[in-house]
């Protein structure tokens, strides 16, 4: 009973995230300047990463974790140099 | 048939509880970052899914797997330090940025602060000059 529960619950998550993944591809899509574009895609790898998480609760392995922990730090490198690209017209000075 | 790791009933109640929660709180500040109207507004948005929606997740992911493994496996705390730490420091850059943008273009006027009715000067119009 308590595994169903949570097999639902964790669908159901996965639905949210996805949702939220594709409000961020429309503002990515949409944006009217470029900075929405960047903040779109800031939120998209966020939600990216948690959307993994839950594949790595629903299967019981590691390995999602990790390659959660490498989006992480990807994405925050990418909007740093998107933010300095926006700045100076040129990101490393 | 659902797929769902084999967990004893208070762990799988908690770890959907949690998985549930911080989803939920992550869709709410993507559909902020969707319907809000201006740019400065919407960076507010979406650190509604970095901040709460991740450290719930992280916290079903480290009850999910503390259990199985029957040890305490905290290695999630790597993630919610490290977007913690980078979120705040990614956005100001962002911001900053984009003020820059703004303000090269002539129209930062209308996102800068503005003093609260009671102290502004009352004859003065909603366009009144700010060009210092």
């Amino acid at each position: 009973m308590s595994t169903l529960v949570l097999g639902w619950s964790l669908v159901i998550a996965q639905v949210m995230l996805a949702l939220a993944m594709a409000a961020a591809a429309f503002r990515i899509i949409r944006g009217p300047r470029a900075q929405d574009r960047v903040l779109g895609l800031d939120t998209l790898y966020v939600n990216a990463m948690l959307l993994l998480l839950t594949f790595g609760i629903r299967s019981g392995s590691t390995l999602y974790f990790e390659a959660a922990l490498v989006i992480a730090m990807i994405g925050f490198v990418t909007t740093v140099a998107l933010s300095k690209f926006l700045m100076r017209g040129e990101v490393i000075e | 048939m659902i797929a769902s790791p084999d967990l004893p009933a208070w762990a799988a109640l908690l770890t959907a509880l949690f998985v549930l929660l911080g989803a939920g709180l992550t869709l709410t500040g993507s559909l902020g970052l969707l319907r809000l109207r201006q740019f400065y507004e919407r960076v507010h948005a979406p650190t509604l899914g970095t901040t709460l929606g991740t450290v719930f997740v992280l916290i079903a992911s480290i009850i999910c797997f503390s259990v199985l493994q029957t040890r305490p496996v905290v290695h999630e705390i790597l993630i919610a330090v490290f977007i913690t730490v980078t979120t705040p420091v990614s956005l100001i850059l962002l911001v900053r940025a984009a003020l820059f943008r703004d303000r090269v273009e002539g129209n930062a006027r209308n996102f800068e602060w503005r003093a609260p009715s009671s102290e502004r000067n009352v004859t003065s119009a909603p366009t009144e000059d700010r060009s210092s």
